[in-house]
């Protein structure tokens, strides 16, 4: 893998429109920005490339120069020769060529960051909108500007939402924490909507030959997968990681393919940075997989709930090694299906159908059988892709003299409301009243070292390792009241916030037991420390893996070419559901995002200028509210057999799930027109000049 | 945004004297488009003038053949004002549409009038009535107060007081929303009125336009079927990432249709 050097501010070549040049430190925004109008940039234009398949065309200017045909890796997954073996035994090959369209993750709160440095101390404070303050803590401590790790803190607080964009270093957070110093003053950087739609690292951006060879009877024998992935200018965090790690092993989703084959060509390109976004790789994977199943099922006449019944895991064939690295722990898609066929109603489809047809319109639906791979992640499988960093996660449970509880966990909150989740484990667990559980988390001079919040990681590795803190402090807990109960530590049970002896009415209660861990007259001395915190670090053994049926219901009108999406169903496995509200709340907003992407989003470069055309909100569509219908949300369980609660994870899926259940069903909408294909976004431009094509007569060959 | 002079004057022609006396100054009604602007310093004028304060810009009368709409009418106050449902209901649905309700409830018709934006939903129902532009100076009427990208026959110092509607025999306004901005990709605004019937398009091109063989149709014949076989040339119609010229140049045609189906409805 070539990997250039990004640098803080661009070094003789600016490689994106976005790339930083120079900043500027002014006692006021206003002055800061007539200091930045005056500066004078003497550039001299370069040819540049915006596009995956310019990039890579004998020729195309290239952005580094010992980076050949703008190729930063040339990655490969799964055994070659067997697919190539099984194409030549297969009834049938479905092909199809597609565009992931390139997306700006928008959240709501921009980007923005204050440094401090205070000279007696010689400690720097670095309070930023970030996912993961410890990473940054160390990627710019250790690896950018030298500071040492406990010269350096990193708060950040309630964060106005990330998914993933925040979830980089970004160089503004390094200059400003540099000049902090040389000008002995705090400094303040917020980015503007606009300045952010050409900084904040983008999402997906690929271009993708997929090919699935069938039996006779619609059994799917082998997949291979070609894909362009742009990189934009430079190598943000976790930039390469994406279209490869959490794109090739997903492609072997909920069938039984005992053959895949996948290459991915990573690309620079002269466009922003492109890096994780909600669902990373996941979604371009399984759009990948559920559009050509659909294909397939098209060409071999096969009824699309058939062909993925004919291929799906079943049930009792979990744990399931796949041909692509991952082995799925549990899982029922075939479950998930049949319950969200009843959810969509889909037997009275047709009638739905036919009354959109007397109004003019085209009425389609479209599935989306898919599973993801998150909980971020085994550190060891991580280290073998690649990888250098671990994917652990840290909770301290510190149980203070009177009983109530603070939790220092190393996750990051920005909106999943993980002060109420991870609270009502604990209170759960402890027996404390929810109200008196507190969650810390961003700021790393108050919580231990952790990973902060991604790739639906939270709950999963973050909860695992509460769980695991908190059954420690039973333990010493157990400990404590053995003694003071005179009991044998095993004869004592903990049961809602009580500790007792087994078979007894002699018990005493978690505050009397902190209380006597903190005051430790009568207490175990020569055995047991006092106090009662405890801290547990978890790694986790596998991915999670959570799946669904996803199902769109849209209307076409053949008129504009506009898509309505008129009902939306999902039924997904996400493992144990601690909050089911927070779950659902999950559910809708990366189902949103998802339908964002197929329906709406499209970050546009213009060709000759490298210029983003889309870089505003007037011009790069995002979902609102009266793009969508109520949605039907239902979970159907199974639980992971390694995760301590079982749960797998939520955070994603519906962003993974939607694209290609929307596009399916634009498909299925426009099928009796011989359209086979619609990309994304599939905007009233995009279906009318599809309309036009199609009823345009066929040319005599 | 960088400093400026803000000036809040009570009467037009102390606002009318600031805006010629101060080289570089702009008028502000309700900012819908200049705030956004200054914010993001593309436009630097030495001096706002605001005519917040100018009372008899505001309001809605009653001239019998005639509605005379305030220039610093809100879009919410003309969408709901019973009387332009009453007389001109596509008016009031035109007003409707625009932006979300923090633009219609800031945003004023003098103001999108002034600023012809070439995908504002006023100038097609302004021309599309062929509406006089009371100004402080004169009245114009519309067919030759829009003269191309942002440009209008007002001239310096010259201020938009009211806009005079007649009232039509029919009148519909149809809008293909952009789906980002909520401007107009194409709208609409289909007039029936005394003497025929006007077709005037905003959206779809350099500034606004009228369609001479739909109105021609619509005027032997007031049916939306009277018009769906005319093709609208896409010389001159715009293409941008969100439309390209020959799908807005259909959109014309099916938004005139629609447009005739709410005058009629």
């Amino acid at each position: 893998m070539k990997e250039p050097p990004f640098p803080m501010l661009a070094q003789g070549k600016v490689r994106f429109v976005g790339d930083m040049v120079a900043f500027v430190v002014a006692e006021t925004p206003e002055q800061a920005n007539v200091g930045a109008e005056l500066l004078k940039v003497d550039y001299e234009v370069l040819p540049s490339v915006v596009g995956l398949l310019e990039a890579v065309r004998p020729n195309a200017p290239q952005l580094f120069d010992d980076v050949p045909n703008n190729i930063c890796c040339d990655w490969e997954l799964g055994d070659k020769a067997a697919v190539e073996t099984a194409f030549k035994k297969a009834a049938h090959v479905a092909k199809l060529s597609l565009v992931n369209n390139r997306l700006i993750g928008n959240p709501m709160e921009p980007r923005a960051a204050i440094a401090e440095y205070e000279p007696g101390t010689d400690r720097f404070t670095l309070w930023t909108t970030s996912q993961f303050p410890h990473v940054v803590r160390f990627l710019m401590g250790a690896l950018v500007l030298n500071i040492p790790q406990h010269k350096l803190r990193v708060v950040a607080p309630d964060v106005g939402g990330g998914f993933g964009v925040k979830q980089f270093h970004y160089g503004e957070e390094a200059v400003i924490t540099w000049a902090a110093k040389r000008v002995r003053r705090p400094v303040k950087w917020v980015a503007s909507r606009s300045e952010g739609y050409v900084s904040d690292r983008h999402g997906r951006d690929h271009v993708t030959e997929a090919e699935l060879a069938l039996d006779e009877t619609g059994k799917f024998l082998a997949f291979r997968v070609n894909t362009l992935a742009n990189m934009g200018g430079y190598l943000s965090t976790f930039g390469p990681n994406i279209p490869t790690n959490l794109y090739g092993p997903l492609l072997g989703g909920v069938y039984t393919t005992p053959a895949i084959y996948c290459n991915v060509k990573v690309v620079f390109t002269n466009t922003v940075p492109v890096d994780a976004y909600r669902g990373a790789g996941r979604p371009e994977a399984t759009f990948v997989l559920e559009r050509i199943v659909d294909v397939a099922a098209s060409e071999m006449g096969i009824d699309r709930v058939e062909i993925r019944r004919r291929n799906m895991i079943p049930k009792e064939a979990y744990p399931y090694q796949t041909p692509v690295l991952v082995q799925y722990d549990s899982g029922d898609p075939m479950g998930c299906l049949d319950g969200a066929l009843v959810a969509a109603d889909v037997k009275n489809f047709g009638v739905r159908k036919a009354a959109s047809a007397s109004k003019g319109k085209f009425r389609g639906l479209g599935y989306s059988t898919y599973v993801e791979a998150c909980g971020l992640a085994p550190s060891r499988f991580a280290g073998r892709l690649g990888a250098r960093g671990g994917l652990y996660e840290s909770a301290t449970v510190r149980v203070h003299p009177t009983g109530q509880v603070t939790v220092m966990i190393g996750t990051h909150n920005h909106g999943q409301g993980h002060e109420t989740t991870f609270a009502q484990i604990v209170s759960e667990k402890l027996g404390v009243a929810f109200e008196n559980v507190d969650i810390v988390f961003g700021d790393t001079d108050r919580v231990q070292f952790g990973m902060g919040t991604y790739g639906s990681r939270s709950l999963v590795v973050g909860g695992a390792a509460l769980s695991k803190a908190t059954d420690k402090v039973i333990a010493k807990g157990k400990k404590i009241a053995s003694h003071l109960l005179e009991a044998a530590e095993v004869d004592i049970q903990f049961e809602a916030g009580k500790f007792s002896v087994a078979g007894t009415d002699r018990s005493k209660s978690f505050e009397e037991i902190a209380g006597a861990a903190y005051v430790p007259h009568n207490y175990p001395l020569e055995v047991l420390e006092p106090g009662l915190e405890e801290q547990a670090y978890y790694d986790p053994v596998n991915f999670t893996y959570p799946g669904g049926c996803h199902i769109a219901e849209v209307e076409v009108d053949p008129e504009t070419g506009t898509v309505t999406l008129v009902n939306y169903t999902a039924v997904d496995d996400v493992g144990t559901v601690i909050n089911p509200m927070i779950v659902e709340g999950q559910l809708h907003g990366g189902i949103v995002q998802g339908v964002g992407q197929a329906l709406f989003e499209n970050a546009v470069y213009d060709e000759g200028s490298g210029q983003l055309l889309s870089g505003s909100l007037m011009d790069y569509c995002m979902p609102r509210a009266d793009h969508l219908p109520m949605m039907k949300v239902e979970t159907h369980s199974t639980l992971c057999t390694h995760t301590p609660m079982g749960v797998k994870g939520c955070g994603e899926v519906g962003t993974i799930g939607s694209p290609a259940a929307v596009i399916n069903a634009v498909v299925d909408a426009l099928s009796h027109l011989g359209v086979t294909h619609v990309d994304m976004p599939a905007t009233p431009n995009r279906i009318w000049r599809l309309l036009q094509n199609a009823s345009l007569p066929v040319a005599a060959e | 945004m960088k400093p400026f002079a803000y000036h809040q004057p009570d009467q037009i022609p102390d606002a009318a004297r600031l805006l010629t006396s101060i080289e570089d100054s702009k008028l502000v009604a309700g900012g819908m488009t200049l705030i956004s602007t200054l914010k993001q310093r593309l436009a630097s004028p030495v001096a706002l003038v605001d005519l917040s304060k100018l009372g008899s810009l505001k309001g809605i009368t009653d001239g019998g053949a005639t509605i005379t709409i305030g220039a610093m009418t809100p879009h919410a106050v003309v969408a709901a004002s019973k009387l332009v449902q009453t007389k001109i209901p596509g008016l009031a649905a035109l007003a409707s549409m625009i932006g979300d309700p923090a633009v219609r409830s800031r945003g004023t018709i003098g103001g999108s009038v002034a600023n012809n934006d070439p995908a504002a939903d006023y100038p097609a129902g302004v021309l599309g009535l062929g509406a006089t532009i009371v100004t402080s100076m004169r009245e114009i009427a519309a067919d030759k107060f829009f003269l191309g990208l942002f440009e209008t026959a007002l001239g310096p110092g010259e201020i938009i007081t009211a806009i005079r509607f007649p009232v039509p025999l029919k009148a519909g306004y149809a809008k293909f929303k952009a789906p980002a901005s909520r401007y107009a990709l194409v709208g609409v605004f289909v007039a029936q009125v005394a003497d025929g019937v006007r077709v005037a398009v905003t959206g779809a091109g350099p500034g606004v336009f009228r369609v001479p063989p739909m109105e021609a149709a619509l005027s032997s014949n007031f049916d939306p079927s009277a018009i769906a076989a005319i093709k609208i040339d896409t010389d001159g119609l715009t293409s941008d990432i969100h439309a390209e010229a020959d799908y807005r140049a259909h959109l014309v045609t099916v938004m005139a249709k629609r447009a005739v189906d709410a005058a009629l409805s």
